[in-house]
């Protein structure tokens, strides 16, 4: 029942911290630092500026500055001399493309204005999904620090042409002389490249193609190929599953690309219809986050009781061994059997034998839902052909190596290995968007182009081709690695027409090319084997479980290396946004760090105290693996396994990037064999103190924990919501005149007429929400809300207009409860730390309400906020002087101040303080400047647009046609947004669903967001 | 009848040698009493209609120039091939030869009676009839300087004769104080306002309504100096070309939507590129003899200067006027921007034009007036929010405004709204 819940953000909370609570009660966790120079009375006698002097000063500048801003300054404006036909300055163009830059691999849309883009969407209609580093990757493409520009030799620029002379020459020399040159890639899934590739080693009988991802999932697709003859990794289906079993699979974070859209298809309540998910893993990772039911084991456990699983189903006795969790796993066992075919198991261990017995269980089961004729080809790579690179290279036995966007350098376990075997390569080229370790290393570098200047094209899974047309002209003197490839095989063709043709031939059968570039993907059917199903081989499972068995060998604390959502593999370490965009878990920015379980870390002695401005500090632990030591801070992180200990891969790359992106530790050196579970590693204590960026206590809510509801599927479907004692959406009662009343009966405000015209709501269903913070991302884009940097943020003054708060809940009574039950405080707080071992966690998204009674609105001496008859609260920026007091008097503290100037200041040297990080700006909105407050404006400048739009064709809106940057880019379809007035719009029927409620609805603010009560499909089968 | 014919010959005989002369130095002078001005006028407007696309006629453009060119033809040959000149050629070699001039074909006008051709070809021989110099119409427009000027001139004035009495009195002093003696015998006047100042030093409720007095100019003078600080109404800089709206929207009647093209789609009305520009100047290489545009500080430019600012869009597209072809050497306009809005303001041309329907006047002032383009309206918030009061929305003609107007006319029986009754006036709506 979800008022008997505890709900909390911190583990200090639990300690019952004064200065958690002290500063639950503060807006803003910081007062203005007067004190630190009127406190100062022996500076401030001593200072030989007297009073009158700095009225002079003070009279001066006012005087000088009104004079200089008497004087406008000259604006030019430069038109087209050739308009291109269909620019047309302000007016937005979409443009259909793939991303693909070895890790992420999304089909997208692209805005563009004036010729630059400036956001990026998912294509619906290819059913494309976009995380966060996804939306980040426009940035990216502005990134003018990182990029390089044009083609170098040692340092020294050279031009294409002698590039390609030398090179060529060089290429001949080694072909006749018989030495192995390799072409090192990362995963493309590009046809037409991988013909090129082809076409290129067979001109060059010594090149030989090598793959490498630098997060490893070769195992998967090892396992893939030893079972069904092909490598590619296995899809799910999971919109069809009944019963999702996950070991360690973080399906909806990085685990072969994310399945989050198929999974939140089938978890909708209102059908009835809702999986149920079961995670056995050691971290706490975002698909564990959001199970029904979550079971912490350390990773040596998970690989045991994935055999033991594996017994359980087949009656068959493997060799294993015992865990803690086996009585859980035959419970698991009895539900995949019941789900039958509807049953699917995922294994996130990077291990071919672990892989090989999730697909024997599946087969076991006969699992529908996984999908081996729609495979998977986004992760290519082979580790050990990398690690034979690196031996070979070392032998000498290498002649020349090219490099396509890969930084081995940085992201192998042996990078500096590999760094140094190069000097016995004498042909060293990087072909690269950005520069890295890598590139630095090699003799050539050549500039390639980012994604969206490029043609290209994609094949992502078996049935889907997409197509990646260039959105910009080239920012730099850059070369398509194709077109490159092309030219050194000979051939004069350039890739666009070689791509076209490639295409007609090979992919659309006779469908229309222009069509396929304006879709940006192409639907194929799948090839079906005849029976409709591949011919397992036949593989002794027995010896599969001998071998993982002897493979895992627990002693000491296990470490379980993983991909945050922000970062991913670090490919994109220098993009701010992605930089400062909080972890769903931890809600740490600017870091990874050392997850250690709160069982270890009373042990060792971690701790993460909070600081009275809201800041978190943590400790430093010593990491030991395999002798290789890293030395990180620690985060004590509810859920995670006893002896179990994680560290995020792709931080603390440092070369080239600016300053303030060298934050974090580099996980790779631990990450051996390319296998994210290492065991006996040693953690000890280190000396020093880190300082997190970290929101985890910032912005709490008083305590009014009352927003979030959370039911079962089982109280769902039987249970009416309003029930007065058992109702799991129950209104908020309120006393008034003696007598317990619904609180909407009885208001303080009169009542706005919202019948004529438009009227905006935004609906969240908590049930879909992932917490996967795409919708942060593309906020950040769309708004130009500014990057202040990890100081800034770690004093509570991030800027983000929409954060997703995360809650622990622990199934403990409540405070009246326990003081019922004669438990003593401290009772009470300890039986809460057990539960808080392993927490359910709840993923809240918390914007402007746009409360139509809105206590910021009444407060406002300037009136500078106020109330839109569509139903948004509008904020004028340059109305605004100041004062705070509607921040103050905001129940849901979403609204953020200018503490400076962010854009063209030095002292925040991101995207806002350089030429090309400009050109991501969205020109409908303003930058603030400031001393003003802001805050989610509902996108007021696209529905404007939209009703312009509508208006201008003289007809009325749309159905759903109402959008703003959060709702277009939910994945799941989480945040619907729409016109209640409309009743057609999705967003009417919401607002009206049993589901619905306001948060904290007792203030009577009345908002104009929705959240849909989440529901867990807690009871067992 | 005769007579007539026979003078008509004479003259177009004398008239022939004449053209001959001018064609050889390519201007094109009066004719004022011997022309016919009936048939030149015909013949001009047929071929500005259907000639001036391909041909002038002391250039050459698409196809060669035509002035004088029944001295080069046959009027026979030539109506023939004005006629066909595909079949012309057929029939005769010398057409084929003269088709080699150009490689672009000439459309047939098969439509053209003999009669009309004359017409044309005696256009082509005598050319423009030039008329006596137009004086300049007083076409200039009274820009609106901003209040400024005029009061400082006024306030430096009274500064002056402020500091004038003060110097006069303290030279007074100094010359009493010398031991110089009162002169005794003052004027009436002089005497009169003494006492007066005096009175008024002594009266102190006439001190206080003095000091009063002198606040409150003095407050008035600051409000309304604050008050101007960034609004630009009346700015005029000087623009790269020296481009005028009068001959363009005003004389030629060109639709300001024609080079402003975006403002029906987008927020902004657009600079024209310069290729907009070239749809029209690829064929008018100079302006009329007479005209001239007169700027605001009274500089008057002519013909030689005004055909050095189509040069100007020349350049900048890349077009050689000489060879008739674009050489890809572009080089943009940097005009100065006029009317410019705070960035925390969201205005959208398309909203205005297209929607409201408004004239580009009703802001922009007679721009079809203006040989420099100023700011006519001040583009402050107060001139925005008077408008948005005042301004019925038409709810009838747009499908958008359907289920309002239903509404509205059921709910309260009303048939008209303002903007600012539909929220027009809300901060959001024009501050994001």
């Amino acid at each position: 029942m979800a008022s008997n819940k505890k709900y909390w953000k911190s583990v200090e909370e639990l300690k019952d911290s004064s200065v958690v609570e002290t500063l639950s009660k503060n807006e803003f966790v910081e007062n203005i630092p007067t004190d630190n120079f009127l406190g100062d009375k022996e500076t401030l006698e001593t200072s030989s500026t007297s009073r009158r002097d700095f009225l002079k000063y003070v009279g001066f500048t006012t005087a000088a500055a009104s004079l200089a801003a008497c004087e406008g300054p000259v604006i030019k404006s430069i038109p087209y001399v050739v308009k291109p036909n269909d620019v047309i300055a302000g007016v937005a163009d979409w443009y259909a493309t793939s991303m693909a830059d070895g890790y992420d691999f999304a089909n997208v849309l692209v805005k563009t204005r004036e010729g630059r883009p400036i956001q990026i969407m998912p294509n619906k209609e290819a059913n494309g999904t976009t995380s966060a580093r996804v939306q980040a990757a426009v940035l990216s493409l502005y990134d003018e620090k990182l990029r390089l520009k044009e083609p170098s030799k040692k340092g020294e620029t050279i031009s294409w042409a002698d590039a390609d002379k030398e090179i060529g020459i060089e290429l001949l020399k080694l072909k006749e002389a018989g030495k192995p040159v390799v072409l090192l890639t990362g995963t493309m899934a590009s046809p037409s490249t991988s013909k090129i590739v082809d076409e290129f080693t067979t001109a060059h009988p010594n090149i030989s193609h090598v793959v490498y991802d630098a997060v490893s999932e070769a195992a998967a697709a090892d396992a893939f190929q030893a079972m069904y003859g092909r490598r590619a990794l296995p899809n799910y289906k999971l919109e069809n599953a009944k019963t999702i079993v996950s070991f360690g699979a973080d399906f909806l974070g990085d685990f072969h690309g994310g399945f989050e859209k198929a999974y939140v298809q089938g978890r909708k309540p209102e059908t009835g219809k809702m999986s149920r998910h079961i995670q056995v893993e050691s971290n706490m990772s975002l698909t564990g986050a959001n199970a029904d039911k979550r079971i912490v084991a350390k990773p040596s456990d998970v690989v045991f009781s994935l055999i033991n699983l594996y017994n359980a189903i087949t009656k068959e006795g493997v060799a294993s061994k015992a865990t803690p969790i086996d009585s859980e796993i035959q419970k698991i066992a009895q539900e995949l059997k019941k789900a039958g075919s509807k049953a699917v198991v995922m294994t996130g261990v990077n291990d071919i034998n672990a892989q090989l017995i999730s697909l024997a269980i599946n087969r076991a089961l006969n699992s529908e839902i996984l999908d081996i004729n729609n495979s998977l080809n986004i992760r290519q790579g082979n580790y050990e052909q990398v690690q034979k690179l690196v031996s070979d290279a070392k032998s000498g036995k290498i002649g020349g190596i090219i490099t396509y966007n890969v930084d081995p350098v940085y992201s192998l376990e042996n990078g500096a290995d590999f760094a140094e075997a190069l000097k016995n390569v004498s042909l060293k080229v990087a072909i690269a968007v950005e520069n890295s370790a890598t590139v630095n290393a090699m003799d050539y570098a050549l500039p390639a182009p980012h994604f969206l200047e490029s043609w290209g094209d994609t094949h992502f899974s078996e049935g889907n081709y997409g197509l990646i047309q260039p959105t910009i002209q080239p920012l730099f003197k850059t070369r398509q690695f194709q077109d490159t490839l092309l030219k050194w095989s000979g051939s004069s063709t350039s890739y666009y027409d070689y791509l076209k043709s490639f295409w007609s031939t090979e992919v659309l059968g006779g469908s229309s090319w222009n069509k396929a570039l304006h879709n940006g993907f192409f639907q194929k059917e799948v090839a079906l084997t005849e029976d409709g199903v591949e011919t397992p081989r036949d593989i002794s499972i027995a010896e599969v479980a001998r071998i993982l068995k002897m493979n895992t060998t627990p002693s000491g604390m296990e470490l379980n290396l993983y991909t945050k959502t922000g970062l991913g593999d670090g490919k994109q370490a220098n993009n701010p946004w992605l930089q400062e965009f909080p972890d769903p878990i931890t809600r740490a920015s600017w870091d990874n760090y050392l997850t250690v379980s709160m069982a270890d870390a009373k042990e060792i002695g971690f701790s993460n105290p909070v600081k009275d401005n809201g800041s978190i500090n943590g400790d430093f632990a010593k990491v030991t693996v395999n002798g290789v030591e890293v030395v990180v801070p620690v985060m004590v992180q509810p859920g995670q396994a006893k002896g179990s200990v994680g560290l995020a891969l792709g931080y603390g790359k440092t070369f080239g990037l600016k300053e303030e992106m060298h934050v974090g530790v580099n996980a790779y050196p631990l990450y051996k064999g390319g296998n994210n579970i290492q065991y006996n590693v040693k953690v000890e204590k280190a000396s020093g103190v880190h300082e997190f960026a970290c929101t985890q206590v910032q912005k709490t809510i008083a305590g009014r924990h009352d927003i979030l509801k959370v039911t079962s599927l089982k109280d769902y479907k039987t249970v009416d919501p309003k029930d007065h004692h058992h109702g799991w959406n129950k209104p908020a009662y309120v006393s008034y005149d003696h007598k317990e009343v619904e609180a909407n009966t009885i208001d303080l405000w009169d009542e706005h007429n919202r019948e004529i015209g438009h009227h905006f709501n935004l609906s969240i269903d908590l049930t879909s929400c992932t917490g996967c913070g795409a919708c942060v991302v593309a906020c950040h884009a769309e708004n130009n809300v500014p990057v202040v940097g990890k100081k800034e943020v770690r004093v509570g003054r991030d800027m983000h207009w929409l954060r997703i708060d995360r809650y622990y809940s622990s199934e403990v009574e409540t405070r009246e409860e326990a003081k019922e039950l004669g438990l003593s405080r401290g009772e009470m707080y300890e039986a809460l730390e057990t539960e808080a071992e392993n927490p359910e966690v709840t993923f809240q998204p918390m914007m402007c309400q746009h409360c139509n009674h809105a206590p910021c609105e009444t407060v406002c001496p300037v009136a500078a906020t106020s109330h839109g008859r569509q139903g948004q609260n509008q904020m004028a920026y340059n109305r605004c002087v100041g004062t705070r007091y509607c921040a103050n008097n905001c129940p849901y503290r979403v609204r953020r101040f200018n503490w400076f100037n962010y854009a063209n200041n030095n002292e925040f040297d991101f995207n806002m303080n350089n030429e090309y990080g400009k050109m991501v700006l969205n020109p409908d909105v303003v930058v603030r400047s400031r001393g003003v407050m802001e805050k989610c404006s509902m996108c007021i400048q696209m529905t404007q647009a939209t009703i312009l739009k509508a208006k201008k064709e003289g007809r009325k809106v749309n159905t759903d046609e109402f959008e703003t940057a959060c709702s277009s880019a939910c994945t799941t379809g989480a945040m619907v947004f729409g016109d209640v007035n409309n009743k057609e719009d999705k967003v009417a029927a919401l607002a009206e669903d049993k589901r619905a409620y306001n948060v904290l609805d007792y203030l009577q603010t009345k908002p104009n967001v929705i959240y849909q009560v989440k529901v867990r499909n807690t009871n067992e089968a | 009848m005769k007579s007539v014919a026979l003078h008509s010959r004479l003259t177009s005989l004398f008239l022939k040698g004449f053209t001959l002369l001018l064609f050889f130095s390519f201007t094109l002078s009066s004719y004022s009493q011997e022309v016919d001005e009936v048939k030149q006028k015909e013949g001009r407007k047929l071929f500005r209609s259907l000639c001036a696309s391909c041909h002038k006629l002391d250039k050459k453009l698409i196809g060669p120039a035509l002035g004088g060119v029944e001295e080069r033809r046959e009027n026979e040959w030539l109506k023939s091939w004005i006629k066909n000149n595909a079949e012309f050629q057929k029939v005769n070699a010398e057409a084929a030869k003269a088709a080699e001039f150009h490689p672009s074909a000439m459309t047939a006008f098969p439509q053209l009676s003999d009669l009309q051709i004359d017409a044309i070809l005696y256009y082509t021989t005598v050319g423009e009839i030039k008329k006596d110099p137009i004086v300049a119409e007083g076409g200039v427009v009274t820009t609106q300087t901003g209040s400024a000027p005029e009061w400082l001139i006024y306030l430096l004035a009274a500064a002056i004769v402020v500091a004038f009495l003060m110097i006069a009195s303290l030279l007074k002093q100094v010359s009493e104080l010398k031991g110089n003696k009162k002169p005794e015998v003052q004027s009436n006047l002089k005497r009169d306002l003494q006492e007066l100042w005096i009175g008024v030093k002594n009266n102190t409720f006439l001190k206080v309504l003095g000091t009063i007095f002198l606040l409150l100019v003095g407050a008035y003078v600051v409000f309304g100096t604050l008050f101007s600080v960034g609004v630009d109404q009346g700015y005029q800089p000087i623009q790269p070309i020296v481009f005028s709206h009068k001959i363009h929207a005003g004389d030629n009647k060109i639709d300001c939507q024609y080079c402003h093209s975006s403002a029906k789609h987008s927020k902004h009305s657009g600079i024209p590129s310069v290729n907009v520009c070239m749809n029209c100047h690829k064929n008018i290489a100079e302006v009329a003899e007479n005209t001239v545009v007169e700027l605001e500080d009274g500089v008057v430019l002519g013909k030689a200067e005004l055909d050095m600012e189509i040069a100007k869009v020349y350049k900048a597209a890349g077009w050689d006027p000489e060879v008739l072809e674009y050489t890809g050497e572009e080089k943009p306009i940097k005009w100065v921007r006029i009317h410019n809005l705070p960035d925390f303001v969201y205005y959208n041309h398309a909203q205005h034009v297209t929607v409201a329907g408004i004239a580009c006047q009703t802001c922009h002032g007679p721009v079809q007036e203006m040989e420099e383009m100023y700011q006519y309206s001040p583009l402050t918030m107060g001139w925005c929010i008077d408008c948005h009061r005042e301004t019925n929305v038409d709810l009838k003609n747009n499908d958008y405004y359907e289920k309002i107007h239903k509404q509205l006319a059921d709910k309260y029986g009303v048939e008209k709204v303002t903007i600012s009754q539909l929220g027009g006036l809300e901060c959001g709506k024009c501050h994001y």
